[in-house]
Parts: C-alpha cells; structure tokens; sequence
C-alpha cells in the first residue's frame, strides 16, 4: 500500500463524518481507505490539466421560485419521527450550559 | 388462467375489460409473497392491508371510468429508499428503521395516482450502497434462481421480487447500476433513465448527482409504460428535465434496420466471464439479422469510470448522509453525553460497515488538502468520460455489452473484499457519471442456470432508441421465469382451478 492513513487522519476524518469508531473499526478503516485511495491513485495517470471539472453533465441553472408557502402545517406528523420531542418542538440535549 | 404469470400490461387490460379484479390480482401477489418471503426475503415492509384497501378504491375509480390508463390495478412494489406516506421507509438501515413519512415521494404518487397497488417496500443495500443486497440491516435477499445466490444490488428486492412474480412490476433506483445489474442477475428487465426524466423528491438521496429511479419488469414493453408513468417534470426537484419527449411506449416497434450499434472492445477484455461475452455477443448477432449495423469500437477511459465513481458518490453520500443526526427522525443512541456525542453514537450505531466506509472516504476527498488531488480529479475525469461517449453517439445510435462482468456470485462471497466487489460495477458506473439512460435486457443463462443480462446504453434522451432495440430483440426469444421451489401457494391454486380447467387463456 503506497498510501498510508496515520491514527491521525483517521481521528481527524471520524470528526468529519461525526462518526465514533472503535479501535477495530479504526484499523480496518486505515486499511480500507489505503486501498481504496491506491486504487484511485490511478486517475493521476489522465492528463486533466486544461479539463475543467465537470459537477453537472447538463448545463442547468438555480431554479427560482416566489417565496411563498404552498403546503400545510405538518407539524404534528413530522414530528412523530421525532425520536424525542416536547411541547411541539424537537428535543435536543443541552447544548448552551 | 394463471394471474401472476401475466404482464404488467397484459393484467392492465384484463381489469380494463373486467376479466379480473383488482382485489382477485392483488390478492394473488400478496399469497405468491406469503408463499415465498420466508424463503426469498425481497421485501422489508409488505402492506397487506393497506394493499387491499387500495384494491379496493382502485377498483370503484376504474368501475366509474376515472381511471384508464393502462397499468391501472396493476399490484407493484417500491425500493425501500422511496417515500410512501404512512408505511414505514428504511433504506434497509438500521437509523431508519422506524421512520414513517409523512410525504410520498413524486415518481410514487404518479404511480399511484394511475391506480397502481402498493403491495410494498422491497430490501436493499444499505442507503443503496452495495451491489449484493447484502449490506441491509433486515437481512439478505435471495437471488428467486438459486437461493445460493445473490439477487445482485442495491435493487436486489424489487428485482428479485419481479423474477418471484411477487409483484407485477417494481421501482428501482441506480446510482452506480443499482438497477442493471442486478436485473441482469435475477433475469428481468430495467431501465435508468436519462438523469433528471424522473423526479428524485422523496427518494433518499445517495449521491444525488448520480441517482435516478426506474423501472423493473418482466419485459420492454412493461417497463417502457412505467417510465411514461412516473417522468415528469418536477419543480420539486431543481435537477429535474423539461424533457421533449414523454412517450416511451411509442418506440415499441421490431423495426430496427440501419440502426447503428457500438460494441466497445473495452467491454471484452480481462475480468469478463466467457459465458456472459458469448451470450452477449450472441444477442448482437440476433439485432445484426434484424438489420442493425453492429460494429466494434474502441470506447477508451473505462478503467476510470470506477476510482472516479467512487470519489463522486462518496463525496456526496457523505454530505447527504450528515442529515442523519438523531434529533428529527431516525435512531437516536441510548448513552450519551452531550450534542456532540449524541450525533456520534446514533450515526455510528445506526449506520453499517459498508455506509461508515463510503461516509469516511467521502469526507476524506473533500477535506482540505486532499479536495483537489481526489474530488476535483475525479469531477475532471468524469468530463473526460462524458466526452468519450460523446464522440461514441456521434457515430452509434446504442452501444450494446454485457451489465455486469459475471453472473450472480454466491452468497456471502462479496463484502469481505470490497474493491473487489466495486470492480463488479465496470459496465455500469460510466453511464450514471455521464448521465446517460441505459436498459438491462435478459440475453441468456450460464451453466449453472443463472441469467445473463445484454446493456443497452443510449445517448442522452435516447431511451427511446434503447426501447427500441430492447423491444426488437426481446422478440426473438420469450420471457423466462425462475423455477421456483415453492410456486403458487395452495390456497391460490384452488381459488383458480375453476378458471384454468375452463380453458381460460393468457
């Protein structure tokens, strides 16, 4: 494996994805994304310097509308995904102290 | 007569001339998934009631003349990844399980509102990503084959639910070939649209550039009529297509003579099972004797297709996926301290093995320092791809090769190497990064009695020139079916020995 993932990236990744591994899963991610970033290491082989990226394959543009409300209040069945909720509002744990 | 060996279409319009129930077909899919979920696992929520309700309101709008069109009463089923409001939608994930919305998501309403039945959500790979099924949290699906086997994926439930005869047609969605392949593997047709002709508001978004929902049937011309079915032009969604063209069913014809027909070399080389190269070339030679030119040509860049495919949807699975926070719906873990810690342990309990992977690759490609070497890269190299099949239609109306390198691998054989299994998607992933439509066609069975499936793919808006090839070669040989260990359940066959020894005819 040419690319290595130091502990360090991989904590520093977890903290992006919010994700929490543990010390088995972390290893295996070292592993696995090595790999996989040997692997696309291969598109270093195209000469891309004068391609501009390409996001979108048609040339489409922002889709504006009138700021205007065009459904019904559905708060009461939004909220019943709510794993918990309190006084018509979704229930969060303390985040200001 | 035998219901659930019929059409899509062919049951559509015996409902139209009263010859059977609404209530009677969905009566008979719901034993057949009764009969065979126990062994075949294709559904994660089937609606029995519900179903049976609808059959019910179906049936008094088509007695009053308020519903005509031609799939209307047909039962169907719905990739797990798509809203129905009221039923429970999961993405075959574990954060999921219990989220219920309170929408349903447009290609499914139009569904609905031309009278189809939803019999129910069909299993999947996790949020879509895997080529097995095998990655959801509610079990593997069985390839209606050879339960030994995988059904392929992520449309590994209404494929294989298709192949069971457990629903008369079923929605898919492909990101990467989630609908191809595994069509090709459980021997039934499908269709990924051009990206933007069906509305993706309500479908759970993977790599929202990428993804298209399609149908799955049992031939051209069933899925051609639920493509006319569910495109639309959605405000809904800002990357849905004003298209031109609407009316998919009007290129149903055999003739296909001048049509010009790319088969790229690229697609033989090293990793294509010789089985699957012959019945796909076989299948050319049959649309040559139709009066098509075939020839070969060299594509270039398919090597490519999948480093960049899986930079792309990494990338953005891992931005769609930060939604999945535990506080408006979904899993929230039990032990935490704190917001962020409660983000964390619900993310990291809820999602599976495959989803962290994808989610880590993805936020590592679009970090600082590595955003240009890998995302940026991967965005350039996909405008290359674009520009080689762009030169490819400049010279063929359809490029034909195989859907997937083998046939349905066994079970349990796939998510130990994952690169591996990536290398699977080589036929299909190019299409979606370039936007294309292309269609699964059933070509074939290898040795061991697993099918094979012939990829169509046509330039942009071209589906009708891929209906037309599918439909023209679909003629030369009859739709095959699974022999499956358990067919009809016995109630069913006593419910319908009246109309069978009475001569009745399909």
């Amino acid at each position: 494996m040419t690319n290595r993932i130091s502990d360090e990236t991989i904590e520093y990744v977890g903290i992006l994805a919010k994700l929490e591994l543990s010390g088995e899963e972390k290893e295996a991610a070292k592993q696995d994304m090595g790999k996989m970033l040997d692997y696309i290491d291969q598109l270093n082989e195209l000469d891309t310097e004068d391609v501009e990226p390409m996001s979108h394959v048609f040339p489409i543009h922002n889709v504006f509308r009138e700021d205007v409300v065009t459904n019904q209040d559905d708060r009461e069945n939004i909220l019943k995904n709510a794993p918990e909720q309190k006084d018509g509002a979704f229930k969060v744990p303390r985040t200001v102290e | 007569m035998k219901i659930l060996e019929l059409t899509a279409l062919e049951l559509g319009r015996k409902i139209k001339k009263r010859e059977i129930g609404v209530a009677e077909a969905t009566k008979a899919a719901l034993a057949q998934i009764r009969a065979l979920e126990p062994e075949l696992n294709c559904y994660v929520t089937v609606g029995e009631e519900q179903a049976l309700i609808q059959a019910e309101q179906v049936q008094r709008k088509i007695d009053k003349g308020e519903l005509a069109g031609p799939l209307a009463g047909v039962p169907a089923a719905i990739k797990d990844n798509m809203c129905l409001e009221g039923m429970a939608t999961t993405c075959s994930s574990k954060i999921l399980e219990n989220f219920v919305p309170s929408y349903t998501a447009e290609a499914v309403k139009r569904m609905m509102d031309q009278g189809a039945v939803i019999l129910g959500k069909t299993n999947m790979d996790e949020f879509a990503m895997g080529s097995t099924t095998e990655t959801s949290a509610f079990g593997e699906t069985k390839n209606p084959w050879n339960p030994a086997h995988v059904p392929g994926g992520s449309s590994g439930g209404s494929c294989a639910a298709v192949a069971a005869r457990e629903c008369f047609y079923a929605l898919g969605s492909d990101t990467g070939g989630s609908i191809r392949q595994p069509s090709s593997f459980c021997g039934v047709t499908g269709i990924k649209p051009t990206y933007g002709t069906v509305s993706r508001y309500g479908l759970v978004a993977y790599g929202s550039s990428l993804d298209q929902i399609g149908p799955v049937g049992k031939n051209v011309k069933d899925c051609a009529a639920v493509l006319e079915m569910i495109s639309s032009y959605d405000k809904k969604d800002s990357t849905s297509i004003q298209r031109e063209d609407w009316d998919f069913t009007s290129a149903l014809t055999e003739d296909i003579k001048g049509m010009r027909i790319g088969i790229p070399k690229d697609y033989f080389g090293p990793g294509l099972d010789s089985q699957v190269r012959d019945a796909v070339l076989m299948a050319a030679k049959v649309l040559e004797e139709k009066g098509a030119l075939v020839e070969e040509f060299d594509l270039s860049l398919v090597e490519y297709a999948i480093p960049a495919y899986y930079v792309i949807a990494s990338a953005e699975a891992s931005s769609n996926l930060s939604r999945f926070d535990g506080i408006k719906y979904g899993y929230r873990a039990k032990e935490y301290e704190g917001l962020h810690s409660m983000y964390k342990k619900s993310r990291s309990e809820g999602f599976g093995p495959e989803v962290k992977r994808r989610i880590m690759l993805g936020s590592f490609v679009l970090s600082s320092g590595y955003y240009d070497a890998y995302y940026l890269k991967a965005l350039k190299t996909k405008a290359l791809i674009k520009k080689a099949f762009d030169r490819a239609f400049e010279k063929y109306d359809v490029i034909l090769g195989p859907a997937a390198p083998s046939t349905a691998p066994r079970l349990g054989e796939s998510l130990n190497d994952p690169l591996k299994m990536y290398l699977g998607d080589i036929y299909t992933v190019s299409v979606n990064l370039a936007g294309l439509p292309g269609m699964t066609v059933p070509c074939g069975k290898d040795k061991k009695g697993l099918p094979i499936g012939l990829q169509l793919i046509g330039n942009c808006f071209q589906e009708k020139k891929l209906i037309r090839v599918g439909y023209a070669y679909e003629q030369s040989r009859s739709y095959e079916e699974p022999e499956l260990a358990v067919r009809v359940s016995e109630s069913q066959k006593e419910e319908h020995e009246g109309e069978r020894s009475a001569g009745g005819e399909v």
